[in-house]
């Protein structure tokens, strides 16, 4: 990577209070108010944002797409965790 | 957007079972055919991801060098309000630039790399761009017929198999329908005005009809780039498909505004309802193509000039943020 270049961000926006942040892009800033300045411009120039996060782009720990069968498999066989799994009779089948 | 810089443990690597080329590829074939998206970290072919970075850093680099031809009417609109709108439009091009190179990034290149392709003129942006806006009414046909032909080219993106392009090109859409209604709204003015200003619009969409729909690109017959792009459901929507829905489109925007098209062909064609155009000049697109346009230069030579007066800032801000950051190590 060229040590010249700025380094990358990860963006994440709340667009309103009661909703998570959210994953919305990235920008290149030399530091980190500069990148919440830079989200800032870049992502809420229309009110689209009440609370910005941004992140080192190296900072960020991503699980492999190739190893996603061994990541999220075991969960497929375990439909006991869903609230189908279990017929009950008719009286209390709204339980 | 994910990038090159964002690496999965390494450890992890070696204990994922090998897998072929074959295998991988007919799993993303799989992905395409049931819709599903690509995403940055996914394998992909090489041709794929080469196809992607050309077309994404294309399209970056058309926002950027599409703020040069407006920028210098800022200064010279002729109320505040209008100077305020061509603001935010200029500045919403560099926003789109930036979502997409964003989202070049996240295919293994950098930032920097790209801009030094569109520097060195490896690098192509929309021949449009290489065209002068000459008059004020040149600002509304810009928004009327260049974003408006740019809303149609984009809107297929907005579905195109590769997550963060698609993601970014969703923003961009739901940007880009101000500057088209802005642009058709500032010629509604003038065509309210004098003699002097109906004759600058009539002028200015004499000027840019045969450009905007040029920027659809080559007949279906001759466009080199379109199997892999369709197969691959980059491109959902041919050019001359997408050129015919923004004839449609606009030949009665230009009835109610009160302008002619510089067509003397133009008729709807009684059996399919569509408005045909006469034969398009394709020697004068390839023409600009090839840099022989009449602002190819001069845009060039701006994005330079501004990339390499903005020098110092880079480097002083880098410079400061090393400084703080030692400061603050030998603070703690």
């Amino acid at each position: 990577m060229d040590r010249k270049e700025w380094p990358l961000w990860e963006v994440f926006i709340r667009s309103r209070n009661g909703l998570d942040h959210k994953h919305c892009g990235s920008v290149h800033a030399a530091d980190p108010s500069m990148a919440l300045k830079n989200a800032r411009d870049v992502f809420t120039r229309r009110m689209e944002g009440v609370s910005v996060w941004v992140v080192r782009a190296d900072d960020i720990v991503a699980s492999d797409p190739d190893a996603k069968p061994e990541m999220f498999d075991p969960a497929e066989d375990k439909i006991y965790r869903h609230p189908t799994f279990y017929t009950l009779p008719d009286e209390v089948n709204h339980m | 957007m994910y990038t090159q810089a964002m690496d999965v443990p390494s450890g992890d690597r070696d204990e994922t079972p090998v897998r072929s080329d074959a295998e991988y590829e007919a799993e993303f074939e799989a992905k395409l055919a049931r819709g599903d998206f690509i995403e940055p970290k996914d394998w992909m072919p090489e041709r794929y991801r080469k196809t992607l970075i050309r077309q994404i850093s294309q399209h970056a680099h058309s926002e950027i060098v599409g703020m040069l031809p407006e920028g210098g009417w800022i200064t010279r609109a002729p109320t505040l309000e209008r100077k305020c709108i061509l603001l935010a439009k200029v500045q919403d091009e560099a926003g789109h630039g930036m979502y997409l190179y964003s989202a070049a990034e996240t295919l293994g290149v950098s930032r920097d790399g790209l801009i030094e392709a569109l520097h060195s003129g490896k690098a192509k942006y929309s021949s449009i761009f290489n065209y002068p806006t000459k008059t004020w009414a040149d600002i509304g046909v810009v928004g009327w017929l260049v974003d408006g032909a740019a809303i149609m080219n984009q809107i297929p993106l907005t579905r195109c198999s590769y997550g963060p392009y698609a993601r970014a090109m969703i923003r961009v859409c739901k940007e880009e329908s101000f500057h088209q209604r802005q642009g058709y709204d500032l010629l509604l003015t003038l065509m309210k005005g004098s003699e002097d200003q109906r004759a600058m619009v009539q002028d200015a969409v004499n000027r840019w009809w045969w450009p905007s729909l040029m920027m659809f690109g080559p007949h279906d017959s001759e466009s080199t780039n379109s199997g892999d792009s369709m197969k691959w459901g980059i491109k959902r929507i041919s050019n001359d498909e997408l050129r015919q829905k923004f004839v449609d489109a606009t030949v009665p925007q230009a009835q109610l505004l009160g302008v002619s098209l510089p067509d003397p062909d133009l008729k709807v064609d009684s059996a399919t309802g569509h408005w045909t155009v006469g034969p398009i000049d394709w020697s004068e697109f390839w023409n600009v193509v090839n840099g022989k346009g009449e602002c190819n230069e001069e845009r060039l030579a701006d994005r330079v000039k501004a990339w390499e007066d903005g020098a110092w800032v880079r480097e002083a801000a880098l410079a400061h943020a090393q400084k703080k950051r030692h400061r603050d190590c030998v603070a703690a």
